[in-house]
């Protein structure tokens, strides 16, 4: 069945690296936009929380791929900015995924007890100080599931920038199935290659949560894993935050 | 930047056609959706392993994989196989397939939701199965998940212009279209991405009143 030479595995391989790379740096721009939007939509006065939350409405009610043809097509014409294809994907992808992010931000900040912050002010720290070391420290732990599922959405959201000739693994793929004119092989292998990729990070945000949890003295909970879901007996495991929607509108 | 108004109006027809293109899409995927995903949420309650097994390995694979390769898995490979099927329809399959496995979860957690008694009592009433799920279980799981899957409406909204891929003219194909014809890009692309955010946002603050009427 399977067709697919040396040379062509090295070009799925290098697709490989091109998505990592991408959702590496897609997920540190919408980690930084994250934080910024999602602070500036707790602050102080209305006009930072009014435009921030503009700013969430509109990266969030438009599509990623949308947000990337424009970014392609209509930037370098209409404002003379081209930009390096990676880069411009890049930027699609972090501006949008991080106004979803900004609401993880936002929701496990307003999460933290008021008191926490009532007792900052008591004991005269800073508004920055408050923030790095009082509620971040008890908001990060709540935002890593959040973040991970997040994650996932952005490493699936990597694939369409092969519709713009960044040669990533879908790009890859295209290209092998025109060399060996067979779908099914090519495309089942990159599903593979996708669900893994999914499967590490997903572990490696364990770890980050385990840890987020340890430096607040709080032990980790116990996570509904793909084998307790086997079990028949579900009662009480309620809405795990897989459920929650990455794309849909914040709650 | 130079806006050019005349573009816009030779846009409009093919947008307005766009348009519809992707609400029937969306209309007819969020159905898919709905009904396979409270299939997979009552097949991953089975009591037979053999049922939730694979379910759950099935869900949990399409869950983490790119619609866009599924897509272009569907449209490859689904011919190979002897099953040919027009560009939007394979696209509505692949958004609603997609998209199911997200209502999946959601029902689970409208069905987990459901107070253990409601189960026994059902049991103590001796219904069959078939009713304890159409009489008891669902009618309170489904009332507290409508805004969640509300949500994945709107999400399945912003993941419409991923069908242009397999040839279907929706929005973002049109707009792509009547670039290449005419050269002018700006304009309908912008024109669709302002579309999205007009469809979007009322939808999300509808959304969000309906969860404050229904849950609580």
């Amino acid at each position: 069945m399977s067709e697919i030479s040396w040379g062509l595995w090295e070009l799925l391989l290098q697709g490989v690296w091109v998505t990592v790379q991408l959702t590496v740096f897609s997920a540190a721009l919408a980690a930084v936009v994250a934080f910024v939007i999602g602070l500036a939509r707790t602050h102080r006065l209305w006009i930072v929380r009014f435009l921030s939350g503009a700013y969430f409405e509109i990266f969030r009610g438009t599509s990623a791929l949308i947000l990337m043809f424009w970014i392609f097509f209509v930037l370098p014409i209409g404002f003379g900015w081209q930009l390096v294809p990676m880069w411009a994907a890049v930027l699609a992808l972090g501006l949008s995924y991080g106004a979803y992010g900004s609401e993880v931000v936002r929701g496990a900040i307003s999460a933290v007890s008021p008191a926490q912050r009532e007792a900052g002010i008591a004991l005269s720290f800073s508004p920055a100080q408050q923030l790095r070391k009082i509620i971040l420290p008890q908001a990060w732990p709540e935002m890593v599931p959040p973040f991970n599922n997040l994650l996932i959405e952005l490493l699936k959201g990597t694939a369409l920038v092969s519709i713009m000739g960044v040669a990533d693994i879908a790009f890859g793929a295209s290209l092998v199935r025109n060399a060996t004119g067979q779908s099914a092989p090519v495309y089942t292998i990159i599903l593979v290659m996708y669900f893994v990729l999914a499967f590490l990070l997903t572990r490696g945000m364990r770890v980050v949560e385990r840890h987020a949890k340890a430096g607040i003295g709080k032990a980790p909970e116990k996570r509904v894993g793909l084998r307790s879901r086997l079990s028949p007996d579900q009662v009480g495991d309620i809405a795990r935050s897989g459920a929650a929607p990455a794309g849909g509108a914040g709650r | 930047m130079k806006w050019n108004w005349n573009a816009v109006g030779d846009f409009m027809p093919m947008f307005w056609h766009g348009l519809l293109v992707t609400l029937e899409a969306l209309a007819l995927g969020s159905l898919i959706a709905f009904a396979l995903g409270l299939i997979w949420a009552m097949a991953q309650r089975s009591e037979h392993a053999a049922v939730r097994w694979p379910v759950v390995g099935v869900t949990e694979f399409i869950r983490n994989t790119p619609l866009l390769v599924q897509l272009f898995f569907l449209f490859y490979v689904l011919p190979e196989w002897g099953i040919t099927l027009s560009a939007l329809t394979t696209g509505v399959i692949g958004l609603g397939l997609h998209y199911s496995t997200y209502t999946a979860e959601v029902y689970r957690a409208g069905i987990d939701g459901v107070p253990v008694g409601q189960w026994e009592a059902a049991t103590a009433l001796s219904l069959p199965r078939t009713r304890t799920w159409s009489a008891v279980i669902l009618p309170q799981a489904i009332r507290r998940v409508v805004p969640a899957l509300g949500n994945y409406v709107v999400a399945m909204l912003k993941d419409t212009p991923m069908i242009f891929v397999i040839g279907v003219l929706e929005m973002l194909g049109e707009a792509r279209q009547f670039a290449s014809q005419t050269f002018q890009t700006i304009e309908p692309y912008t024109i669709v991405g302002i579309a999205f955010i007009v469809i979007a946002y009322p939808a999300s603050l509808l959304l969000r009143a309906l969860e404050r009427r229904l849950v609580r």
